[in-house]
């Protein structure tokens, strides 16, 4: 190998020098061919963009998104110093939604994390411990899969109480179980494969097989149907807030403020339609990416 | 030759009728076992989610003001005393018996009210799933067999925009161009309020129910009020329907038998037809099944914007007044619901594969 | 000379992928007369994409072009879709690889053969189903009636074979494709199979192109063979004749193969020379 190499080059090389280098060289082939797919990098974009508006919501803002100001109430679109004008009291819907921005994130991010791993748990025990545990266990997961999920949220919130923590918990009970089959059936292929039989011959026990092999090997299909199902979830979290039991006021949550704004639909449509711009091209942001991502980790499951 | 012993090969004999009939009662029993062991988890998951509201159920039937005594009595003949499990059981027991408690809004039976409401949502999800097949369905396979032409554009921006839109947002949407702007359609509710109660009741479904009455006004009226909520359940159901029917007509068009049926000098419509499209339908009957249980669960909201007095409206105005007993009655009879399509779903695999026998 | 069957000059396969164009077929040639012709190659040596393109099955992307195909003097390349529909399964049929897949697992046998025989003739539903039974009959499948009832998936390998013969014989064609017929089945049953398919191909006089990556059975089995290599025809020779060979990678290939009469310590591992893929296509024609 000439001296000269470029970073690409290196990264592109056909025999890597060391492990590290293989990794590297394959994370960055994934990036070139997930490049080339122009709407998972629309997808993307927005969801950088977003990032961005949440993290520098108060320097973005015109407004305070809690100030009300009831001689300024339900001003139209590109009213002065209002481009996607006020709402019922008076606050100006733009900073509103750069704050939802936030919400949005922070719901997504705790789903995120606590139902694939809930799933992932579940999952690798009930495949790598088998016999009665995988029975009951997956009798268990079957039960929840066979509930309507957003009743089932709806319920579970009723019963712990309306608000953000318990929306989220909600839907995360909600959210497990398809995590819990994906990471059984990944245990299961890589229980029985010969690498595993090779570590336990070195004394391994369960603990480290779970937690050292199978986990990293189970990430990659759950990050792929995390991100399909990240969608879902925050047109869950939305419809929780849209029925006011999520989020509770004067809280700026896309969902309730297109409750709030459900009741001027006729007269003032801005009120309701902006908040369910901001989901929608979130949402569509969220699949865009996720159907990307699924061509580059997993191309078998792709149409 | 002697082409006798693989003639003899897997040769479907007809076995000692014994033998027939014991696998059936085996397979039949274990289906029935688990489909008990998911009910009864679901009633458990109920009974709890009833067991840790923050609300007492005695104050609430009593009230506020109600002596020590009423309120002992009635906390012994709830079975409050007796230990969980107890509890659990007598619960089970008047689920049993279709008894889902009095609701404490309007002191009826919640049974009795969700006889009533559950026809509204049947009507409207049936309309919906009814759109999404009949739409849902050719999409697929014409997306499927012209793969990567505008048809298949179209296939993909349909469901991706069903994937994406908050279905009370577009619904709300909806009742804005086409009843606040254009008045093409009726607003919410499922009649007009002249025409409430008009037609009698029997079926429940009430364009069926002005149907058997003759009467025309009522028809076109509530037809006007269902055509966009489910029309808007549709479009759900036909971006999932059509997303499925597209893979799976995929994944059997590329398959060796296909190449066989063309060989044989079928045309291409008869070859996605009559041999690919009869592969896929065991698959589509499941996920049909599953979209029809989806929209059951997707009238919920969709039932609020439009004012529909369906289950979804029921269970969400109980929640709101903390009326458990009837958000509980809802959610068993929804999670029933499920279940039962599944199974139903099991069996016409069976019916429909050859192979499943 | 004997009378040609089929004429195809010049054939090239071409798939556009992501790195540019890739040649399945490079400019093949080759006559077909009332003979058994094989084809030998190597995986994605070519062999099957000439099958597949003589009956125009190539889907987009792929793309077929050809000086000609010429089918008793009407060149099939020339032909509308719906023209050459009427050639497919009436004048050229096909039998793939394996019955498994190449049947349709939901309809029932009889169904699937009777569909073959009115698809090019007007025969009523009872004609047409005992054309069938004959059939069946034909390629010795005892209690033929029962089998009509069957679906796919309750025969076993050599007898869907025979079942998938038998249905694409039906129409009468003048010429066969056999796609790796055999390449699926169990070792005692390709004989029988091989054997049903001759008698039937001799009897009506059909042409046969044999597809197949077996060397020895083609030399047994054909009257002329042709060897391919990455899109290229690289040698044409008499079956018979097969042994002697000149071309290196037909050698190579004969020296990796174990003889009974012939043993050796090692066999040979076949060296590869970039040159056999350059080299211009050589005519299979008569």
């Amino acid at each position: 190998m000439a001296e000269t190499q470029t970073m690409r080059e290196w990264l592109l090389a056909e025999t890597p020098t060391s492990r590290r280098h293989a990794k590297i060289s394959a994370l960055y082939q994934g990036w070139l061919s997930f490049r080339s797919n122009t709407m998972a990098m629309i997808g993307l974009g927005i969801l950088v963009l977003l990032v961005f508006i949440a993290a520098a919501a108060p320097l973005l803002s015109p407004h305070d998104p809690f100030v009300q100001d009831l001689g300024n109430r339900l001003a139209p679109l590109g009213t002065d110093g209002h481009i996607f004008g006020t709402d019922s009291l008076g606050r100006d819907i733009l900073s509103r939604l750069i704050y939802g921005a936030r919400i949005t994130l922070y719901i997504v991010a705790l789903v995120a994390l606590i139902a694939p791993i809930a799933g992932l748990l579940v999952g690798t025990v009930s495949g790598y411990v088998g016999g009665w545990t995988d029975t009951v266990l997956m009798r268990i997961t079957d039960i929840f899969l066979a509930f309507p999920r957003l009743v089932l949220a709806l319920a579970f919130v009723a019963a712990l109480g309306a608000g953000i923590e318990n929306a989220v918990l909600a839907i995360s009970l909600t959210a497990w179980p398809p995590y819990a089959r994906i990471a059984r059936a990944e245990t299961l292929t890589i229980r029985s494969s010969d690498f595993i039989s090779a570590i336990k011959l070195q004394g391994a026990g369960p603990l480290r097989i779970i937690t050292k092999h199978i986990w990293p090997l189970c990430i990659s299909s759950l990050i792929v149907r995390v991100t399909l199902d990240m969608a879902g979830i925050i047109l869950a979290a939305a419809g929780l807030g849209f029925l006011g039991l999520g989020a509770q006021p004067p809280s700026p949550e896309w969902g309730a403020m297109i409750s709030e704004g459900r009741r001027f639909i006729l007269d003032y449509w801005w009120v309701a339609t902006m908040p369910g711009l901001a989901i929608f091209t979130v949402s569509l942001a969220f699949n865009l990416l996720g159907d990307g991502l699924r061509d580059v980790l997993d191309p078998k499951a792709g149409e | 030759m002697a082409l006798t012993e693989d003639n003899n090969q897997r040769r479907p004999t007809r076995a000692p009728l014994t033998d027939q009939v014991w696998p059936f009662l085996r397979t039949t029993m274990l289906t029935l076992g688990s489909i008990a062991v998911t009910l009864l988890g679901l009633l458990f998951i109920t009974f709890v989610i009833g067991r840790v509201m923050p609300i007492d159920p005695v104050l609430a039937i009593v009230g506020e003001r109600a002596s020590q005594e009423t309120y002992d009595t009635v906390y012994l003949q709830l079975g409050l005393d007796k230990p969980l499990m107890v509890q659990f059981f007598y619960y089970l027991w008047d689920v049993l018996h279709l008894d889902f408690g009095t609701s404490l809004l309007n002191a009826r039976p919640v049974s009795e009210d969700i006889a009533r409401v559950f026809p509204a949502t049947l009507e409207l999800a049936t309309i919906g799933i009814i759109f999404g097949v009949v739409l849902g369905v050719p999409l697929g396979v014409l997306a499927a067999v012209r793969k990567g032409s505008w048809i298949d554009q179209i296939a993909r921006v349909v469901a991706l925009v069903g994937y994406s839109m908050p279905i009370f947002w577009l619904g709300l949407m909806g009742l804005l161009v086409f009843y606040g702007i254009l008045g093409w359609v009726g607003g919410p509710g499922r009649v007009g309020i002249f025409y409430v109660d008009v037609v009698p009741s029997v079926t429940g479904l009430i364009l069926v129910d002005s149907l058997l009455d003759g009467n025309w006004d009522v028809f076109k009226d509530a037809f006007s009020h269902i055509i966009l909520p489910a029309s808007l359940l549709g479009y759900y159901s036909l971006a999932y329907v059509s997303r499925m029917t597209r893979s799976f007509m995929l994944e059997q068009l590329s398959a060796e038998y296909i190449t066989t049926a063309r060989v044989k000098g079928m045309s291409e419509w008869d070859v996605v037809w009559k041999h690919a499209f009869k592969n896929i339908r065991v698959q589509l009957i499941t996920v049909i099944a599953l979209s029809y249980a989806n929209l059951l669960e997707g009238s919920v909201l969709t039932e609020i914007i439009f004012s529909w007095p369906g289950i979804g409206s029921y269970i969400t105005t109980a929640l709101l007044s903390a009326d458990m007993n009837a958000v509980l009655g809802g959610t068993v009879v929804v999670g029933l619901i499920f279940i039962l399509l599944n199974i139903l779903s099991d069996l016409l695999y069976k019916v429909f594969d050859p192979r499943a026998k | 000379m004997m009378s040609t069957l089929l004429d195809v000059q010049n054939l090239w396969v071409r798939f556009p992928t992501r790195n540019g164009v890739f040649d399945a077929v490079r400019g093949v040639s080759f006559t077909l007369g009332r003979e058994r012709l094989g084809i030998v190659g190597e995986s994605g040596s070519g062999k099957s994409m000439t099958g597949r393109a003589i009956l125009r099955l190539i889907r987009s992307p792929g793309i077929v072009e050809a000086d000609q195909i010429s089918l008793e003097g009407q060149d099939l390349m020339k032909l509308s879709e719906k023209d050459m529909r009427a050639v497919r399964g009436q004048r050229i049929s096909m039998v793939m690889q394996d019955p498994k897949f190449s049947l349709n697992p939901v309809m029932t046998i009889g169904d699937q053969i009777i569909e073959a025989y009115r698809l090019h003739n007007s025969a009523s539903k009872a004609d047409a189903y005992n054309k069938s039974l004959e059939m069946l009959e034909a390629v010795s499948i005892r209690d033929a009636e029962r089998v009509m009832r069957a679906y796919p998936h309750e025969m076993s390998g050599g007898m869907g074979q025979r079942i998938m013969i038998a249905m694409m014989l039906i129409p009468n064609p003048e010429i066969l494709i056999a796609d790796e017929p055999t390449s699926a089945l169990d070792v005692s049953v390709q004989r029988q199979v091989l054997d049903i398919m001759d008698k039937l191909v001799k009897e009506r006089g059909m042409g046969l192109i044999f597809i197949s990556h077996d060397l020895n059975l083609v030399a047994d089995f054909c009257d002329r063979v042709l060897i391919m290599y990455s899109g290229r025809i690289v040698e044409v020779c008499d079956a018979d004749k097969l042994h002697e060979a000149k071309h290196p990678y037909t050698r190579g290939l004969l020296n990796s193969l174990p003889r009974l009469d012939a043993p050796r310590e090692r066999l040979e591992v076949l060296e590869r020379d970039p040159q056999w893929s350059e080299a211009p296509s050589v005519s299979g024609s008569e």
